[in-house]
């Protein structure tokens, strides 16, 4: 592990107990991330995806195995505030306008007012939200609930963003869309991302890493590295090349499937 | 125009509709004792005398509306307010009481939600006790408070408040049990990777995320609270409150101060449950849950 890993897992192992005898969502899941990649994860449904998200974040603790953050463990890292995480739902508090939300952490974590106007007026304008920190969660687009919500794990500097299937609700311009946002949001601020998807064309054209899993038990069956270059217009994902990466996670989710 | 009939509409048809079935009623019921009494006096009665003698009675079964009304407008208008004949006097007396112990009840119903969903020792031990609370009937435990209250020398205001506070921090308690525990999980979450302290999770989450069922329950606790002030004047002996209009008017078989003192009680119940109506509708706009 060198200094320029952001996160190492060894081992990690997850069952949770439920009625129905155990269930494996993690097993045996190694992986490195270095500060700065933008990593994907994708696979069918149930494979873990999410759980693995959670124990990075220190939302799940794993059963086996060891994972460090930082050089810390998850929860020295969380109390640390590490971590940006960004749910599959927004989660907006209905009874703040998105200004106050995105300041919701800022104010938990004690920064004096000035700054916390501050930096949620930076993070709107990240994610192109300006004019809309007066407005009430409900009065905007589930995208732009979307963005709101993403603007709120930016606005503090957590080196590590989680997200998890963010635009999975989006239609597919919209999603476009936010999708080049977020990569020159990466680009710019070279923040480690873990981002979890259904989508192949979103996972190739966002990563540089791209870790492809499997369900029963869950566990990481390949991981991809992305040879794509690092200024990534839209169209690219019409070039060769893309399809050629496509093509390999494609052929990697199939035979994750038939070991399964 | 169509508009303010399609608002008022409806309540004015069913108004109308209970209003006729009043008189109807108070001819059917009054009708006996008039008959009676025209029979002692050799008389017959034609049919629109009996309607107009069911209508008229001093002490009929069932007064009909507008003897109450004139009876209302009596002791409300033509009354100064002080005098011991005035229902504007009773309903205050009331009115006091049971806003006193709606206070109390709702301190008494938030703090122990607050406890039950942060204890779970609480939540096991306290909460049967706060169901069985409510499966006691009022009228029996209402006097043994009043007259335990007064053995230690508290009495006048605060245990008719009290009576009241037992009925109302029910609602209060199970409103804001569910509304503090409505924060769903992404929320809940989402605060522990920002490392939010219990307090902050209190304040900026939880508490927030109750008022709107705070209110619903702040509606039926105001009407459970009049409802026991009313109840706690009854076995007093009390000589000021809506309650007391209502017992010395069953005393003396005065129907009509009995109709006037409930009417006057629906009122009160409705001003009072309206106000908070009000409340709920400017908080619930400003914290911007109403669209
Ligand atoms: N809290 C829990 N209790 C019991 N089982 C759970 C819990 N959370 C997840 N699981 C199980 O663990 C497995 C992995 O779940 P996880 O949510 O990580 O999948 P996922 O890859 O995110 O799937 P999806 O793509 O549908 O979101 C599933 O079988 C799920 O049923
Ligand atoms: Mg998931």
């Amino acid at each position: 592990m060198s200094d320029n890993t952001a996160i190492s897992a060894r081992g990690i192992s997850l069952t949770f107990e439920t009625n129905d005898g155990p269930v494996h969502a993690l097993k045996d899941v190694d992986l490195d991330i270095e500060r700065g990649e933008f990593v994907s994860f994708i696979g069918p449904s149930g494979c873990g995806k999410t759980t693995f998200l959670r124990v990075i974040a220190d939302l799940e603790k794993p059963t086996a195995g060891k994972i460090s953050v930082n050089g810390q463990d998850p929860e020295t890292a969380r109390m640390n505030r590490a971590y940006g995480y960004v749910f599959q739902s927004a989660g907006l508090f209905p009874w703040r306008t998105i200004a106050k939300n995105i300041k919701l952490p800022l104010e938990i974590m004690g920064y004096d007012p000035e700054e916390q106007e501050e930096r949620a007026k930076a993070a709107l304008s990240l994610v192109e939200l300006d004019d809309f920190g007066g407005k009430f969660p409900w009065q905007l687009s589930g995208g732009m609930q979307q963005r709101a919500s993403i603007a709120r794990a930016l606005s503090f500097d957590a080196d590590i963003l989680l997200m998890d299937e963010p635009f999975g609700a989006l239609d597919e311009i919209v999603r476009d869309h936010l999708n080049e946002q977020l990569l020159a949001l990466w680009r710019r601020t070279k923040k480690t991302i873990g981002f979890v998807t259904h989508s192949i064309p979103e996972a190739v054209y966002l990563s540089t890493k791209i870790v492809v899993m499997s369900p029963r038990p869950g566990r990481i069956t390949e991981v991809i590295d992305n040879t794509l270059p690092d200024d990534r217009p839209l169209d690219i994902r019409d070039t060769p090349e893309f399809m050629a990466l496509s093509h390999r996670v494609r052929e990697g989710l199939r035979g994750g499937h038939q070991d399964g | 125009m169509a508009k303010v009939w399609h608002r008022y509409g409806p309540v004015l048809i069913i108004s109308l509709a209970i209003g006729a079935f009043w008189y109807l009623a108070a001819i059917a019921l009054n009708a006996n004792w008039a008959l009676d009494r025209a029979e002692r006096a050799g008389k017959t009665l034609g049919a629109v005398e009996l309607v107009q003698e069911t209508w008229s009675q001093k002490k009929p079964r069932l007064p009909v509306p507008h003897q109450v009304a004139a009876e209302i407008y009596k002791t409300t208008v033509e009354k100064k307010i002080t005098s011991k004949r005035s229902l504007i006097f009773h309903s205050w007396v009331t009115m006091s009481s049971t806003v006193l112990g709606f206070a109390f009840g709702v301190g008494l119903g938030v703090g122990l939600s607050v406890l039950i969903v942060y204890f779970r020792v609480v939540d096991m031990s306290v909460m049967p006790w706060i169901i069985a609370s409510q499966a006691i009937p009022i009228l029996a435990i209402a006097p043994m408070i009043i007259v335990i209250l007064n053995s230690i020398g508290i009495s006048g205001l605060v245990p008719k408040a009290i009576i009241s506070a037992y009925l109302s921090f029910f609602p209060v308690v199970v409103g804001m049990v569910k509304g503090l525990r409505s924060p769903d999980k992404i929320q809940l979450d989402q605060m522990r990777t920002w490392n939010a302290s219990h307090s902050d999770s209190f304040w900026k989450l939880r508490l927030p995320a109750s008022v709107p069922y705070l209110f619903a329950s702040l509606k039926v606790a105001m009407a459970a609270s009049l409802v026991g002030a009313i109840v706690g004047e009854l076995p007093t002996g009390a000589v000021a409150g809506l309650g007391a209009r209502l017992l010395a008017g069953s005393y003396y078989g005065q129907t009509i101060q009995i109709w006037s003192a409930l009417i006057m009680a629906a009122v009160l119940a409705a001003v009072l449950v309206n106000l908070i109506g009000l409340l709920q509708r400017i908080t619930l706009k400003r914290m911007g849950f109403v669209r």
